[in-house]
C-alpha cells in the first residue's frame, strides 16, 4: 500500500501544479480574477504533497521491500542503514524524485515566505514555477515512475554500487540538488518579471535571497562532491574535468555570476535585461546538468539511466524550457526599462567585468564538455581534459582575480584611481613577495601554479581590505560574507596551487617491514591484515606514519575492499590530515613475490581546496542572513514602493 | 532613459558579445590541439600517430601479456582489436577489474620506440560499467578472434 500511496501523492501533486499553471494563466489574462487567491495554497499543498511522496519512497528503502522494482534494484537487506535511507536517491527514479522535491517545496517557500513582490509578478512567478514542474512530474509518472512494483517480490535486492556506499551519499546530492533546484526559483522569478514587465530594484531584492541560498547549496554540493571524489577514487586528484563535474561547475558559474549582477540591480538599478538573461541561464545550466548526468549519454557512476526514451524525454524539456525562455526574452527584453546609466570605473564597474569574465569562463566549460558529444555524433571520439581546461580557463580566470581583488575596494557611483592604487599597494607589495619566494625556494614549478599560488596571497590580503577601518561590531554582516567569500577563494586557490606545484607522490611495491619516505614522513609497512565489514571483507595495510626526525607516529590502514552484492573491488585511501597538508595512502595488489603496491602521497596544504569551499558556502550563508535581517526592516518601505508601482503600470 | 543609457546598454552588450567570442575562438583553437583522440590499435599503425601526442586507445588486454617490471610498480601488457596490437607500458596500481582478456581504455601517448606510455588506465569499474569508447566494440568477437589466434 504504501507504494500505492506515494504514487496517488505524486499524481496529486501532478494535478496540483496543473491547476496552479491554469490559475496563474487565467487570472494574468484578466478572466479569472477568483482564481488568484487559490494559487498560494495550490503552491503549498503541491510542495507538501511530493514531499510526502518522498518520504514514503525512504521509508520503502528502509523496510527494503523487494515488491518495488526500484529497491529490489538498488537496495539490499543487508546494507546498513545509512546507505539504505540515502541509497534512496542513489539510483535514477529517486534521484529524480528529489528533485522534484525540492522544486515542489521551493514553490511551498516561495508562496509562504515571498511577501515584497507585486501580487501580478507573483502569481506569474508562481505559474512559470509549475510550468517547469510539470514537465519533470510527466518525465516521472511516463518514464521514471519510482514506486513502479514487480509482478513478483524479488528473493533479494540487488545492492547499491559500493562506490557510493559512504557517508557522502548522504550530503553531496541533496545538496547539489537544492542548488540546481534553487535556480528554478530564481528562473521562475525572472520569467514572471519579464510576463508582468515588472524588473527593478524591488525585484532585485526579493529574488537575491533564493539565488543566495542556491548558490550556498551549489557550493557546498561542489565541494563535499569533491572531496568524496578525492578520497574515495583512490587516485589522489580532486577534480578531473569530468563531464559531470563540469555540469555541476557550470551553473555554479552562472549563479555566482548572476548573484553579483542581482546584487547592482538592487542598488544601482542597472543590468535589468541582463540580470534576467542570467537567471534563464542559470537554471538552464542545471537543466543542461541533469540531461548530461541523468540521460545515460556519459558513462560515469551518476549516470543511472541508459534508456534512451529518458534521454529524448529530458531533452524535449531542455528544449521546452530552455527555447521557450529565451523566446519570451526576445519578445519582452526590449521592453524592460532602461537601467540607470553608471560610471565604469566603480563597484558597478567591476562587477559587469566580473560577470563578463565568469561567462566567459562557462563559455570555455560549456564548449570543453560539449565538444566530445558532438564529435562523437559526427563519428570521431575525443576526450578533453586539463591540457584543454587548465590553459584556457586560466586566461580568463586570472584578469577575473585581479578584478575580484579591485572590485570590493572601490566606492559605488564612481571611484579615484590614485584610491584603487594606495589600497592595493598592499596585496600587490604581498604578491611580488610570494613571487619572489616561490621562485628561490620552491624549485622549479609550473607557471599556473606559480600564478595561483602568488596570486592567491595577493588576494587574500586584498579581500580583507574593505574591512580596514570599519568598527568591526558594526559592519553589516553582508561585508562580512563577502568578505569571507572572497578570502575563500584565495584560500582554495593556494590549496589548488599548492597541491599541483609541490605534490610528492612515490609508488613502491615493499615487503612487510619496509620503511618509505615521502614528504616530512616516514612509512613503515607493519603487517597485511584481513578485515571484515557489514557487507565486505578486505585486506588492510597497517602503516606506521611517523614525522622524520621526531618520535610521533601514527598508524593508518588504507584497505582493499571487496564488496558482496554487489560484488566488486574498491581501494578505501588512508588519509592523514595534518594543518601544512595530508597524507594520502592507497593498497593496492599483492605482486606474485608477494611484495605490496603502495601509492603514497604527500600533499602540501591540499584540504585548503575544501576549506576554501566552505569560506566560500559560509560567506554566502553571512550575507543570506544580513541581507535577509536587512530587507524585513524595509519591507515596509518596498510594499509602498510596489503598490506605486502596482498604480503607475 | 536617456540617449546616453542607451549607448551604455550598446557598450556592455558589445564588450560581452566581444569576450564571449574570444573564448569561443580560444576554445575553438585550444581545442584542436589539445582533444585527445580515442585509437583502436589497429588505427595506431594505419593513422601513423604522433610521438608524444595525447591520446586513448582502447581494446583488449592480450591472455598471458601482462608481465611486471622488477620494480613491482611498472607493468607491461600488449593490447589488441584482433587486428593490430600495441605494447603499452604503465606505472601505477592497475585498476580492480584490469584483467586478461578484458576491455581497457588507457590514456597516454606513443614513444619513440612504438609503445604506448600510459598515465592513465580506466578499466571496468563493474560489471556494468564499460569505458564509452568500448561499448561499440564486439568485445566477445575481439576475444574469440584473439583467442583463436593463440591456439592456432
Amino acid at each position: 500500500m504504501i507504494a500505492e500511496a506515494g504514487l496517488a501523492c505524486l499524481w496529486l501533486a501532478a494535478a496540483l501544479s496543473l491547476l496552479q499553471l491554469l490559475a496563474g494563466g487565467f487570472s494574468l489574462a484578466g478572466k479569472g480574477a477568483q482564481l488568484a487567491p487559490v494559487i498560494r495554497p495550490v503552491a503549498i499543498l503541491q510542495g507538501l504533497l511530493v514531499t510526502a511522496a518522498f518520504v514514503l519512497l525512504i521509508w520503502l528503502f528502509l523496510r527494503t521491500d523487494l515488491s518495488v522494482k526500484l529497491v529490489a534494484m538498488n537496495s539490499h537487506s543487508a546494507k546498513p542503514f545509512l546507505y539504505k535511507f540515502a541509497g534512496t536517491w542513489g539510483n535514477h527514479e529517486g534521484s529524480m524524485l528529489l528533485w522534484v522535491t525540492i522544486m515542489g517545496l521551493s514553490g511551498s517557500c516561495i508562496a509562504l515566505l515571498e511577501k515584497r513582490l507585486r501580487s501580478d509578478t507573483m502569481i506569474a512567478t508562481l505559474a512559470a514555477q509549475a510550468f517547469v514542474s510539470i514537465g519533470f512530474y510527466a518525465f516521472l509518472l511516463f518514464s521514471s515512475n519510482p514506486f513502479e512494483r514487480l509482478p513478483s517480490p524479488a528473493p533479494e535486492g540487488q545492492g547499491l554500487n559500493p562506490l557510493l556506499q559512504d557517508p557522502g551519499l548522504a550530503f553531496h546530492p541533496p545538496t547539489l540538488y537544492i542548488g540546481y533546484v534553487g535556480l528554478s526559483v530564481a528562473f521562475s522569478f525572472a520569467v514572471g518579471a519579464l510576463i508582468t514587465r515588472n524588473v527593478g530594484p524591488v525585484f532585485a531584492r526579493a529574488m537575491r535571497p533564493w539565488v543566495l541560498g542556491a548558490w550556498i547549496f551549489l557550493t557546498l554540493g561542489i565541494t563535499a562532491g569533491s572531496y568524496w571524489a578525492y578520497y574515495e577514487l583512490g587516485w589522489g586528484g580532486w577534480w578531473f574535468w569530468d563531464p559531470v563535474e563540469n555540469a555541476s561547475l557550470m551553473p555554479w558559474l552562472a549563479a555566482t555570476a548572476l548573484l553579483h549582477s542581482v546584487s547592482v540591480l538592487a542598488t544601482r538599478g542597472a543590468l535589468r535585461t541582463w540580470t534576467i538573461m542570467l537567471a534563464v541561464v542559470a537554471f538552464s545550466m542545471s537543466m543542461v546538468g541533469t540531461f548530461l548526468v541523468r540521460s545515460g549519454i556519459l558513462t560515469s557512476v551518476h549516470a543511472f539511466a541508459v534508456d534512451p526514451e529518458r534521454g529524448s524525454f529530458i531533452l524535449a524539456l531542455l528544449a521546452i524550457y530552455i527555447g521557450g525562455s529565451l523566446v519570451l526574452f526576445a519578445v519582452r527584453a526590449s521592453t524592460v526599462r532602461e537601467g540607470t546609466k553608471f560610471n565604469y570605473f566603480s563597484r558597478e564597474g567591476a562587477l559587469v567585468m566580473n560577470n563578463v569574465l565568469l561567462t566567459a569562463i562557462l563559455g570555455i566549460v560549456l564548449i570543453g564538455t560539449l565538444y566530445p558529444l558532438l564529435t562523437e555524433a559526427m563519428g570521431t571520439k575525443v576526450s578533453v581534459g586539463p591540457p584543454y581546461f587548465n590553459p584556457v580557463g586560466a586566461i580568463f580566470a586570472l584578469p577575473m582575480l585581479l578584478v575580484m581583488a579591485a572590485g570590493p575596494i572601490l566606492r559605488w557611483r564612481g571611484d579615484s584611481g590614485r584610491r584603487l592604487v594606495n589600497l592595493l599597494a598592499l596585496p600587490a607589495l604581498a604578491t611580488a613577495v610570494t613571487l619572489l619566494l616561490v621562485i628561490i625556494f620552491g624549485g622549479s614549478i609550473g607557471i599556473l601554479p606559480l600564478l595561483g599560488l602568488v596570486l592567491a596571497v595577493g588576494l587574500a590580503i586584498a579581500s580583507v581590505i574593505p574591512l580596514f577601518g570599519r568598527n568591526l561590531l558594526r559592519t553589516p554582516l553582508s561585508i562580512w560574507g563577502m568578505v569571507i567569500a572572497h578570502l575563500g577563494i584565495a584560500v582554495a586557490l593556494f590549496g589548488m596551487a599548492s597541491e599541483s606545484a609541490f605534490n610528492q607522490e612515490v609508488l613502491v611495491a615493499s615487503n612487510v617491514g619496509d620503511t618509505h619516505e615521502v614528504g616530512p614522513y616516514t612509512l613503515t609497512l607493519n603487517a597485511i591484515d584481513p578485515v571484515a565489514g557489514p557487507n565486505w571483507t578486505a585486506l588492510e595495510a597497517n602503516i606506521t606514519a611517523q614525522v622524520t626526525g621526531s618520535n610521533a607516529s601514527e598508524i593508518i590502514t588504507p584497505q582493499s575492499r571487496n564488496f558482496t552484492s554487489p560484488t566488486m573491488q574498491t581501494s578505501e585511501a588512508a588519509l592523514l590530515t595534518r594543518w601544512n597538508g595530508q597524507l594520502y595512502a592507497v593498497l593496492g595488489e599483492e605482486n606474485d613475490d608477494g611484495r605490496w603496491q603502495l601509492r603514497l602521497w604527500w600533499k602540501p596544504f591540499v584540504p585548503f581546496i575544501w576549506y576554501g569551499g566552505l569560506l566560500i558556502g559560509l560567506g554566502g550563508l553571512l550575507a543570506l542572513i544580513g541581507r535577509t535581517a536587512r530587507d524585513i526592516k524595509r519591507r515596509r518601505y518596498d510594499m509602498q514602493d510596489s503598490d506605486m508601482q502596482g498604480e503607475a503600470a | 532613459m536617456t540617449v546616453k543609457a542607451k549607448h551604455q546598454r550598446l557598450t556592455l552588450i558589445l564588450l560581452a558579445f566581444v569576450a564571449l567570442l574570444a573564448a569561443v575562438l580560444l576554445a575553438a583553437y585550444a581545442l584542436r590541439d589539445q582533444a585527445s583522440y580515442f585509437y583502436a590499435p589497429s588505427d595506431i599503425a594505419a593513422k601513423n600517430v604522433e610521438v608524444d601526442r595525447a591520446i586513448r586507445l582502447g581494446g583488449m588486454v592480450r591472455r598471458g601479456s601482462i608481465a611486471q617490471a622488477a620494480d613491482g610498480v611498472t607493468v607491461n601488457f600488449i593490447v589488441e582489436d584482433g587486428k593490430g596490437s600495441v605494447p603499452v607500458t604503465y606505472r601505477g596500481i592497475t585498476p580492480d577489474l584490469f584483467v586478461e582478456g578484458s576491455g581497457v581504455v588507457a590514456e597516454g601517448r606513443m614513444n619513440a620506440n612504438g609503445i604506448f606510455v600510459a598515465d592513465n588506465l580506466l578499466a571496468k569499474h563493474d560489471e556494468n560499467y564499460m569505458p564509452r569508447e568500448l561499448e561499440d566494440m564486439n568485445l566477445d568477437e575481439i576475444k574469440q578472434q584473439a583467442e583463436s589466434t593463440v591456439t592456432q
